[in-house]
């Protein structure tokens, strides 16, 4: 906008509504200096020997140091999940379950300060949203499965409700609690003991919540944390000992365990990559149509499966939406994960910052049209501004791929055909948003779309109640609510 | 000192525009989506504002305030107490600015604008039958003229919500012209009574008409009427006011009214203004709030953060 007037100012009275410098205190997490492995409910340091730095990508310094898990720590943790299933979870009664998940739910929330902290130091995302959504939502979780624990009958009437054993659960980075719960939750809810990888990057509130485990006085060897890269991971899901893997993460690892589970007997979900389509009708209410696009691609700096990364804008209304939207993209506030003002955080690793900066690099080469606001990053740590990439054809890689960063690639579409034709035209179906002002539209498109949740009129909604999860080379298997227990109870199915 | 604008020009319309060219005025106007408004509104309260940003929020939702008293029982001598504590708000510190105006009936316009002369506090009155508006047009012009000519230099009027909400956008609009030529060099602020259109869509609708018509302001509230301010129906206001400046070049001020009782309440609106129009509308020329115990509140806020603590109640003055 303009400046003001200058008679109108006072001098002395600056104009601008400045935020004051409002750092959350990074004192509140307390972390060790180095983690070994959380087995059968102790911390053991790892038979591998080794041990890998987890930075914090907002300053490049390093916080601690996690174990490595190598193939010996992954048996002996499967071993531990499955003594305590065979010896004391597994002959646990239902409500007694119930009771210890209402229990970790409440020191969630108890200790949900000191977490959000954690979060955002190991991770790089904003304050405000480790704050008001990660960890919130994650002891909603587990509120929402601790009331099933006892229930599994009323809610799988003639199903075989009994658990699978123990459970491998390998989480990603960009929501590292939150995943933890998506996972274990349902496992513990129904029976099952778990043996979880965190991811590398960001290992530190997945150790914390063993800590809690254990003041919550789960049993020994109920829940296990083996930390480590790809190989921990890949070494988790290979052990024979395991009944049920679940993994979040891309689509190329996903496709790797499928490959070496098959015939395995092991069941299997998958909660993969994505490339949502968000649909902008000539009818939408357009400020907020313009706040659930900014919110669906830079939202943890768009290190969310289902952002919604291609958007597809009515031809009608495309100049004007395109306006408002890169104004507001100026108001964004970039810079210090702890800063309660910021509203992008930092990238959560050199090697993602590296993956963003080549996919934008191949947009600007294939033709696209380059637009970030000017903004300040600071010197250190990994940082990514929010882009927007105008004149983006089908055909074009990001338009394609998964870029998993603050990156919208921007088309347009004449008729509702189109829209569904483009949305639909990508190997995922993870999420998918539509705006419009029509009840009918809304209903039209949602049949079509293949995805498998659309938001209508908002984007990035959850909800412990509501299953998620994806289609075709999103994955398969859904979490939350009833449909999330049955990958792991006995009579659920699935592969 | 405030320094009021230049009044607006002709109404972007015409005078009497028909009906049909008001209909698709109004069309072209994009829904709102409730939830996300309110969504947005809530998402915005979380900004901190602390310590030296504070102190200059405050500075500034001081030099905001519209100073109000509309009772039945005004007098002359309430008046001219609260054209004392408009010019200098806080009398053991004269480092404290005046406030915008002085919002007062339209028979104590004579005596507020006797306290105010050459303070630099404006003299505001509701005009037009406030706060039903249920009036004749010529009426409700006449009245606004009255007290333009006895030193208003603001004028603020409600619309006509029950020819709004029948449809009949043609009397809203030329109500409003009416009043505005009546007003003279009086600037107008138009309110739009938001408890009583509800929808989120309604307010965004008759804040541009409103503005196509010429209002200075567009204001949310009487006071009169419960809800009276929020956040969400300021936040909409002001995309309004942002979609008004982008189709017309012209700068139209808001005013929220009613309801906003503390500076924490105040300095919520401040973000909500410095997000959506952006420093050009961070002035008492293009933003004030209507309320009466604010001022109070924002005294007591600017006190502590002088002197590091909270002093009683009873060290700032009740007018």
């Amino acid at each position: 906008m303009d400046a003001p007037p200058a008679e109108v100012i006072p001098p002395g009275e600056p104009a601008v509504l400045e935020y004051a410098d409002s750092r959350e205190a990074a004192q509140l997490a307390e972390i060790r200096d180095s983690y070994g492995l959380w087995i059968d409910g102790a911390w053991s340091a790892p038979r591998s020997g080794r041990f890998f730095p987890t930075l914090n990508p907002a300053t490049e310094e390093t916080l601690s140091r996690a174990a490595a898990a190598g193939e010996e720590d992954a048996a002996a943790a499967v071993e531990a999940a499955r003594r305590a299933y065979d010896k004391t979870w597994g002959r646990t009664a239902p409500k007694e379950r119930s009771k210890f998940l209402f229990r970790i739910a409440r020191m969630v929330q108890e200790r949900s300060r000191e977490l959000a902290v954690l979060e955002t130091l190991d991770g790089g995302k904003p304050i405000k949203e480790s704050r008001d959504f990660d960890i919130p939502a994650a002891a909603a979780h587990f509120f929402h499965y601790a009331g099933w624990a006892d229930k599994l009958e009323y809610a799988f009437p003639g199903l075989d409700h009994r658990p699978l054993g123990v459970a491998g659960q390998i989480i990603p980075w960009n929501f590292p609690l939150l995943m933890l719960a998506w996972k274990v939750a349902p496992a513990l809810a129904t029976g099952n003991t778990v043996v979880l990888k965190p991811a590398e990057t960001t290992p530190l509130t997945a150790l914390a919540f063993a800590e809690l485990t254990e003041e919550a006085g789960l049993p020994p060897g109920v829940f296990n944390v083996v930390t480590g890269g790809g190989d921990a991971g890949a070494a988790v899901a290979g052990h024979p000992g395991v009944d049920k893997v679940a993994f979040t993460g891309s689509t190329a690892v996903g496709k790797e365990i499928g490959a070496r589970l098959a015939g395995s007997g092991k069941r299997l979900t998958l909660e993969l990559g994505g490339k949502a389509p968000h649909v902008i009708f000539d009818d939408a209410p357009v400020d907020q149509a313009v706040e659930g696009v900014v919110n669906g691609i830079f939202f943890n700096q768009g290190h969310v499966c289902c952002a919604g990364s291609r958007l597809l804008v009515q031809e009608s209304v495309y100049e004007p939406f395109l306006a408002r939207l890169k104004r507001r993209l100026g108001t964004l506030r970039v810079g210090d994960p702890l800063d309660k003002n910021t509203d992008i955080g930092a990238i959560n690793s050199r090697e993602q910052l590296d993956k963003i900066g080549g996919l934008v690099e191949s947009g600007v080469e294939e033709g696209a049209d380059l637009y970030q606001p000017a903004c300040a990053l600071p010197e250190r740590g990994f940082w990514f501004p929010p882009t927007l990439f105008t004149g983006v054809s089908q055909s074009h890689r990001i338009a394609q791929e998964e870029i998993f960063g603050p990156v919208l690639s921007i088309m347009t579409f004449r008729t509702p055909d189109e829209a569904v034709e483009k949305a639909n035209n990508t190997p995922y179906g993870l999420s998918a948003g539509v705006w419009t002002d029509k009840g009918s539209r809304i209903l039209w498109m949602a049949d079509r779309l293949r995805a498998g949740v659309v938001w209508a009129n908002t984007f990035n909604k959850f909800d412990p109640a509501s299953p998620f999860g994806g289609f075709r080379e999103s994955g398969f298997g859904r979490e939350g609510g009833r449909h999330g227990l049955l990958p792991y109870v006995r009579g659920g199915g699935g592969r | 000192m405030l320094t009021l604008l230049p009044p607006t020009e002709v109404p972007i319309l015409g005078p009497a525009p028909a009906a049909a060219a008001i209909r698709s005025f109004l069309g072209a106007v994009p829904p709102v989506d409730a939830t996300g408004a309110e969504e947005r509104a809530a998402a915005l309260a979380t900004r901190s504002v602390k310590r030296e940003s504070k102190r200059r929020a405050l500075r500034l939702a001081v030099r905001m305030c519209d100073l109000t008293t509309l009772e039945g029982k005004d007098t002359p001598g309430k008046v001219r107490q609260l054209a004392a504590k408009a010019i200098r708000p806080d009398p053991t510190d004269p480092d404290i600015p005046s406030v915008a105006a002085l919002c007062v009936y339209p028979a104590l316009v004579p005596h507020a604008a006797g306290a105010l002369a050459g303070s630099g506090v404006a003299t505001a009155s509701v005009a037009a039958y406030f706060p039903s508006g249920q009036a004749p047009r010529s009426a409700r012009a006449e009245e606004a003229a009255w007290a333009a000519e006895r030193g208003a230099d603001e004028i603020d009027m409600v619309i006509n919500r029950g020819a709004f909400l029948s449809g009949d956008f043609s009397a809203v609009y030329q109500e409003i012209t009416s009043v505005k030529q009546a007003a003279g060099e009086a600037r107008l602020k138009v309110i739009l009574e938001t408890g009583e259109l509800v929808s989120y869509d309604n307010v965004r609708r008759a804040a541009m008409l409103a503005m196509a018509a010429g209002a200075d302001f567009i204001k949310t509230s009487t006071g009169k009427v419960s809800p009276a301010a929020t956040r969400p129906v300021t936040l909409v206001m002001l995309e309004a006011i942002r979609d008004f400046h982008d189709l017309t070049g012209r700068m139209v001020g808001m005013k929220p009214a009613g309801g906003i009782r503390t500076a924490k309440d105040a300095i919520g609106y401040l973000v909500l203004l410095s997000e959506t129009l952006g420093a050009a509308w961070m002035t008492p020329a293009r933003f004030r709030f209507g309320a009466s115990s604010l001022l109070n509140d924002l005294l007591m806020q600017l006190r502590r953060l002088r002197d590091g603590r909270y002093q009683s109640p009873d060290y700032f003055t009740k007018d």
